[in-house]
């Protein structure tokens, strides 16, 4: 009110010395010298590299490649564009992260739950997991995996070999591919049909044990469902699926499907190096439950395993999950390590091979640190609405 | 790791760019006579060609390359600082102002030549393409090589001339990259391809650095034409010259028989041509920027093409190899030097 009887007094102050217009007046100086910096930046840049003869642009990713890469998930062969190597690259990268973020989670869960057990050997063969694991760089993990493990495997023509169908060697592990026939519809639709099924079980049970107390052993009846209706409609659409047996033939396997050791090394190190430090996250996050809550739990009669799935684990992820997030961002970021053992991730293919043929460092670099900024921030997306339905709900 | 490098030497170049209007102003020549030496870009160590030994000295034809424009500009064949730098990182060190010339194995391409902002100045070594491979497999030929796995070093012409062969003979292949030519030995080592890829002065120095280097050979094939030699900046000719007529310096020194040995008793020889070369006649020095003796010291502290080829990967060094198609165009080869005049 005071404020107000000033402001509107017969004097009045005069503009600048008015607090609300210099702070606006300040504020709006800062972001145009910000914009002014990023456009001489971006605009002397690209004056420079002309002046030098130095190409600029995007166009070089319709640009036939004319190199070969050794896995890819999207079709690619030599006569695409280097824009194609670009997917090439990104979806091994999204590959080799997605496997790793599920095992590392997996297996630090595991560990981390092992490193509190009672059994004293137990605790403490994870804790020296942990410690060993953790406190070794990560390249040299990736070395270690990669050759040390690639030199004791067989050569291709003395391959370890499994009943005819998987076959293991030097140059990776030879698996049959499905080749699914003409009919094959049927068993995709009675597929569906089963996961519709199980949803609406396991609602149904929910709703029945929220209203009667009566549970309902949906886990055993969905698995039951799941296997069930798909192989009833696969013997019914008369087996349409066939299967692509590896073969030697001259130098290596052919056909089927191939892990290269280097997709399997980095996996492997990378998993694993992740994995100690989710144990640790997923130790302090059970830690920081009171003890009274396991000791409610244990009084109104939950046994051991309920304790810890009902209890205990949700309300340790509201600890886990922030530092969670971050290691998930580590494994991501830490996968371009790949180049080192030639797995053809994007930093090996796109920043590496197509940034050499076409010799434009700035855009292929823009681009590469523009897709690690995006894949991080979505995944800090994900995780942070994962975060906020655990939170505690204050009502 | 080289993601980072990779990642500082982009940032790097937007930086240098941001402020580089008083640098291009300045002329390299100038730069490198203020710094008081030359920024060589090399490989990370490739034996005869840039390989520094246990006490850190740089030796190699790409070394003397160097060492010769430094005694050019100095009259002091030790003033060079020598940066390694990997396939991938060497184009981007040398647009960016890191380096002063480039004198890494590099293969002359209309590509790089004409999109990257670089110019070749010359050849020091006719080179091509060619395979390691396990003498186990029983493979004589090249054409025999269909559905093999063939490790490469990643960020060279090697990695598109292979795509176009195979393409070319209708064969199928899968490529294995790596970073730098040590763990591309490495994986070739452990098994985990049948064929090694590289240049061919290169695989009889890969091959070297195996265990056993019996149990590998070279196939006779060569499917590429690899011209390499030493890289500088568009856009200072003056430069550009220097480290041409550097290396025609050496080539012409050979044809005139002029070596390191007897460069100071050729200084009283009474042939024009070479009183033009040692700068006993003429002005040949300053019209380069250079001053009037500097033949006599890049002969004199370096020696000529031909001590310098014998020296680092003749047939008396571990890679033996022969002159070949590098001999003088006198004897038969295709080292051919415009004349000093």
């Amino acid at each position: 009110m005071k404020q107000q009887r000033i402001d509107a007094g017969p004097a009045g102050p005069v503009p600048w010395y008015d607090p609300r217009v210099r702070s606006l007046f300040f504020q709006a100086i800062a972001i145009a010298l910000v914009f002014w910096g990023g456009w001489v930046l971006v605009d002397n840049t690209l004056s420079n590299m002309e002046s030098r003869g130095i190409s600029t642009g995007f166009g070089f990713l319709n640009k036939t490649a004319g190199f070969g890469i050794i896995m890819n998930l999207v079709p690619y062969d030599a006569t695409m564009s280097y824009g194609r190597t670009f997917w090439v690259g990104l979806t091994n990268t999204l590959l080799v992260s997605a496997m790793g973020v599920v095992t590392a989670t997996i297996l630090g869960f595991i560990i981390g739950v092992a490193r509190l057990s009672s059994n004293w050997l137990v605790a403490r063969m994870a804790l020296v997991y942990i410690e060993v694991i953790r406190n070794i760089p990560l390249l040299l993990q990736i070395f270690f995996w990669y050759f040390a493990v690639l030199r004791n495997l067989p050569s291709p023509r003395q391959s370890l070999d499994v009943g005819g169908i998987l076959f293991l060697n030097n140059r990776g592990l030879y698996l049959p591919g499905p080749m699914p026939q003409e009919g094959f519809g049927i068993v995709w639709g009675g597929i569906l049909l089963a996961i519709a099924a199980v949803v609406g079980i396991r609602i149904r049970a929910r709703k029945r044990q929220l209203a009667t107390g009566q549970i309902f052993p949906a886990f055993r009846v969905g698995l039951a469902i799941l296997v069930f209706v798909p192989v009833v409609s696969f013997l019914v659409a008369g087996r349409p699926l066939e299967w692509d047996l590896p073969v030697l033939r001259g130098f290596n396997f052919g056909g089927g499907i191939t892990i290269i050791p280097e997709l399997a090394a980095l996996w492997i190190a990378l998993s694993l190096y992740t994995a100690s430090f989710i144990a640790e996250i997923v130790r302090s996050g059970i830690l920081s439950v009171s003890k009274g809550q396991t000791e409610a739990s244990r009084a109104l009669g939950l046994p051991n395993g309920l304790t810890l799935r009902l209890v205990v684990i949700p309300q340790a992820m509201r600890v886990i999950i922030p530092p969670l997030t971050s290691q998930y961002l580590n494994l991501v970021k830490n996968s371009s390590l790949a180049t080192a053992i030639g797995y053809p991730d994007l930093v090996a293919v796109f920043m590496g091979t197509t940034l050499n043929q076409t010799g434009q460092a700035v855009e292929v670099v823009a681009i590469t640190m523009a897709v690690y900024l995006t894949i991080s921030l979505l995944i800090s997306l994900f995780m942070n609405i994962y975060n906020r339905a655990v939170a505690i709900k204050e009502r | 790791m080289r993601k980072m490098r990779s990642i500082a030497l982009g940032v790097a170049l937007v930086a240098g760019t941001f402020t580089a209007s008083s640098v291009m102003a300045a002329t390299t020549l100038k730069n490198v006579k203020q710094k008081g030496h030359l920024q060589c870009g090399v490989t990370t160590g490739l034996p005869g060609f840039s390989q520094p030994d246990e006490k850190g000295n740089w030796t190699g034809i790409d070394v003397d390359t160097c060492r010769a424009v430094a005694a050019a500009i100095f009259g002091d064949a030790g003033a060079v600082e020598f940066t390694p730098l990997t396939a991938k990182e060497r184009f981007t060190a040398l647009q960016s102002g890191e380096i002063d010339m480039l004198s890494r194995n590099t293969t002359w391409t209309l590509t790089r030549d004409a999109s990257l902002g670089l110019n070749f100045a010359g050849v020091n070594y006719y080179d091509g393409q060619g395979f390691l491979i396990n003498k186990g497999i029983g493979v004589d030929d090249a054409t025999q090589l269909d559905g093999a796995t063939i490790c490469i070093q990643a960020g060279t012409t090697t990695e598109l001339n292979l795509s176009d062969y195979f393409r070319a003979k209708g064969m199928k292949f899968k490529p294995i990259v790596f970073d730098t030519s040590e763990q591309t030995v490495q994986g070739f080592a452990a098994g985990r391809c049948d064929v090694l890829t590289s240049d061919r002065s290169q695989l009889a120095a890969l091959r070297s650095k195996l265990s056993d280097p019996n149990s590998a050979k070279i196939l006779p094939n060569t499917i590429s034409k690899e011209p390499l030699g030493p890289v500088v900046r568009q856009g200072d000719d003056q430069w550009f010259n220097i480290v041409k007529w550097v290396l025609f310096t050496q080539i012409n020194a050979e044809e005139l028989g002029v070596t390191s040995a007897n460069a100071d008793d050729m200084l009283k020889s009474d042939n024009p041509g070479i009183q033009r070369l040692l700068g006993t006649d003429g002005d040949m020095g300053a019209k380069l920027g250079l001053p009037a003796d500097f033949g006599h010291k890049v002969v004199k502290l370096v020696g000529n093409y031909g001590e310098m080829y014998d020296r680092n990967v003749g047939p008396d060094t571990p890679l033996a190899l022969d002159r070949g198609i590098n001999a003088l165009w006198t004897e038969g080869g295709i080292m051919y030097a415009p004349p000093v005049r």
